[in-house]
């Protein structure tokens, strides 16, 4: 009897399941500090949940809140989305870490993907891509294009995410022009264009020639097209905005990761992880180059690339000398990625000092 | 033909209809924008200010939204009222997060429940400290208060960004620009299991109700109210304009800075470079639309609040951009000043009947 019942329920629960699979669509959502239209850092997040939508169709339905600041308000739209049935919630904004922890301690079944961070949970990874190994190829181009040997750069803020950019981009530039030095603005804030443009006059008025950027707008790119001087796109193409001055971008590209991740989801075996795709992954990508750069500068370029990709040549293989010209990775050996995580100095080459 | 024709006397009906009128013309003209985008426009309406508050949840974060705009709007409201101009209100309130804040990082991390009340001081203090400057320099340098509040904003905010960048910055962060977690004795109490409502609302209740009383029953209230109304009518009644300006600004740096000690210890839990998403300069705009009255003041700041909320839920319902709740906020004051019109004018149908009238 009591055996009979127990079948009765099994198959029950069986239908139950079955009809909700067949039913439920898995809700996807995402929060972006910049508006989609940045054509930048949040346009190419919004790519990749494109991407999700046009690889599972009908089986997902995504959801995105654009321009939300880094602060209290992350943590109401986060728990907004959570509430509202989405399953996988990716927050692609470094700011967002506490808020997302916080929200996924109350929500354990829901999966949070946290950009950039270094917290992590049973329910929250973190990803982000390797994008200083993008900066060494651009940085050995943009050391053969110079003339005035002085490399502009507009960064947001000074974390190790943005110091290692920029000691990766003079590495490689001072590997093949060893005058080559760079100057730093820094604007504090990941998208406003009016002072990454200020920014960038300051910096071609000081000698600059070849712009570099991490910030997310295109006004670096554009000055530098007005000025006549070398830029290089940030996150995405930036090309039409700047035909003749861009020499390529440095492509963010979430959108195998991001179908991965939701598929994961889908099929019940989503796990808490950390990933940090590079060149190799897909997740670092690059503009077509610019015709005007020479041929062999390409072809250098492209070299680098390769044996990046195959881990041939490390962007922080020793000896790595910091700005006091003292030893910090000796020859022979690689900087590990807890100390790349952390990077907090200038290498040599780098003007001016760390904000601290 | 229509046209306006100035009132003898403003009308007192007027000013309680027209931010009503600015609200219904919102209302339609958000019909009419939705309908042209081809969405459902009922539906878009019920997401974007239904929704959000129709459970106890989204209530309390409405509450926790306005309540920083709530107490600095009400701060600034007096100081406007007696015709001094604090744009300042933005560093004011990170001052005083950093003197709140910088309490809570500074202590053991075994301390008691003294924390809390010392932050909140440290809050006001460091408000107060910032407004001191403009008051100084317009009350004896005749310098523009517009000006000198405005821009110490930015300095403000940039000794906020450097202390969470060099000193301040949390040992375990690896270098990311943020203090430690606040230990739980230096976080403000919940009112509510699960929600993030915190005292800051029963803070925040009690200071509209004693700036009510201030304005409507003591001799201080009674001056910045002349003052407003009539500059001149003051100076011939002897009030002492200079001490009136140190009093406007103190209070509203005082209540901006308890707003950015709220904020560090309530919803955010450390200091970050970021700890207003512009709540001093949003409180400008809550202010005048609450008419610079305590009451007028707190139902403006709920109003905006639900506006940011309706804005994301509409992006996470409907798909629509988040410029929808930048549209929103534009036409209610566009709306509002041109209703207000109606407060001096009135509207009138046909050819002015004043013997021997031109035009």
């Amino acid at each position: 009897m009591g055996n009979r019942v127990k079948q009765w329920l099994g198959v029950l629960s069986a239908m139950m399941l079955l009809t909700g699979a067949a039913q439920a669509e898995t809700k996807v959502g995402f929060i972006y500090v910049g508006p989609v239209g940045d054509h930048g850092w949040s346009y190419r997040h919004d790519k990749g949940r494109q991407a999700i939508e046009a690889a599972l169709g009908e089986q997902v339905k995504t959801s995105y809140v654009e321009s939300v600041k880094e602060g209290p308000d992350a943590e109401r739209v986060i728990r907004q989305l959570a509430a509202s049935g989405h399953e996988l919630i990716f927050t692609t904004s470094f700011g967002f870490m506490n808020p997302t922890l916080k929200v996924a301690k109350r929500f354990p079944k829901v999966k949070f993907e946290h950009a950039t961070g270094y917290k992590r949970s049973a329910n929250v990874s973190t990803y982000a891509a390797r994008f200083y190994e993008g900066r060494y190829v651009v940085g050995t181009v943009a050391g053969r294009m110079t003339q005035s040997n002085v490399i502009g750069y507009v960064a947001s803020f000074p974390i190790p995410e943005v110091v290692r950019g920029i000691n990766a981009t003079i590495r490689a530039a001072r590997a093949v022009n060893p005058d080559a030095v760079i100057k730093v603005v820094w604007v504090n804030s990941w998208y406003d264009p009016g002072k990454e443009a200020d920014a960038a006059k300051t910096l071609i008025d000081q000698g600059a020639d070849v712009i570099l950027q991490h910030t997310d707008s295109p006004a670096p790119l554009q000055v530098a097209e007005q000025r006549g001087v070398w830029g290089v796109g940030q996150a995405s193409d930036m090309v039409s905005f700047a035909p003749k001055a861009q020499l390529t971008a440095i492509i963010d590209n979430w959108d195998e990761y991001y179908v991965a991740r939701t598929e994961a989801v889908i099929n019940g075996n989503w796990k808490s992880g950390d990933t940090w795709g590079g060149i190799q992954s897909g997740m670092v990508d690059f503009a077509a180059w610019n015709e005007a750069i020479p041929a062999e500068v390409v072809a250098e370029a492209e070299q680098i690339k390769s044996d990046i990709a195959n881990g041939k040549l490390h962007p922080f293989q020793g000896p790595v000398v910091n700005q006091a010209g003292e030893v910090v990775v000796p020859e022979g050996e690689r900087m590990s990625d807890q100390a790349l995580l952390g990077m907090n100095f200038y290498v040599e080459g780098v003007e001016g000092s760390l904000p601290k | 033909m229509l046209r306006l024709e100035p009132r003898p006397q403003a009308s007192k009906a007027m000013v309680y209809l027209s931010p009503l009128l600015a609200l219904l013309l919102t209302l339609v003209s958000g019909f009419l924008i939705f309908m042209l985008l081809g969405v459902n426009a009922g539906e878009a309406l019920y997401a974007f200010f239904i929704q959000p508050v129709s459970d106890s949840y989204g209530v309390s974060e409405l509450l926790v939204k306005a309540v920083p705009l709530v107490l600095i709007g009400v701060g600034l409201a007096v100081g406007f009222r007696a015709n001094v101009w604090n744009i300042g209100a933005e560093g004011q309130l990170a001052m005083g997060a950093v003197f709140a804040g910088g309490l809570a990082i500074w202590v053991p991390t075994d301390s008691g429940g003294w924390v809390l009340p010392l932050m909140m001081v440290l809050g006001v203090l460091g408000g107060m400290f910032w407004a001191a400057i403009p008051a100084l320099l317009r009350t004896r340098y005749n310098a523009n208060e517009i000006l000198t509040s405005l821009m110490l904003s930015y300095v403000a905010l940039l000794f906020l960004s450097y202390l969470v960048h060099g000193p301040w910055r949390d040992p375990d962060g690896f270098n990311f620009p943020e203090s430690k977690l606040f230990d739980d004795f230096a976080t403000l109490p919940l009112l509510l299991e699960g929600t993030r409502l915190h005292l800051g609302l029963l803070l925040t209740l009690v200071i509209v109700a004693g700036v009510w009383v201030m304005l409507a029953r003591t001799l201080v209230g009674f001056q910045v109210r002349v003052v407003g109304a009539s500059p001149r009518a003051a100076q011939f009644a002897g009030f002492r304009e200079r001490a009136l300006v140190w009093f406007a600004l103190l209070l509203s740096g005082a209540l901006a800075g308890l707003a950015g000690m709220i904020e560090v210890s309530g919803p955010i839990g450390q200091l970050v470079p970021q700890v207003s998403p512009g709540y001093g300069f949003t409180a400008i705009i809550v202010a005048f639309v609450g008419r610079l009255h305590p009451l007028g003041v707190t139902i403006a700041g709920v109003l905006l609040a639900l506006s940011y909320l309706g804005g994301e839920n509409l992006q996470i319902v409907m798909g629509l951009p988040q410029a929808v709740t930048g549209v929103f906020q534009g036409m209610l004051l566009f709306y509002l000043l041109a209703c207000d019109v109606l407060i001096q004018y009135r509207v009138r149908v046909g050819r002015p009947r004043v013997a021997g009238g031109e035009l």
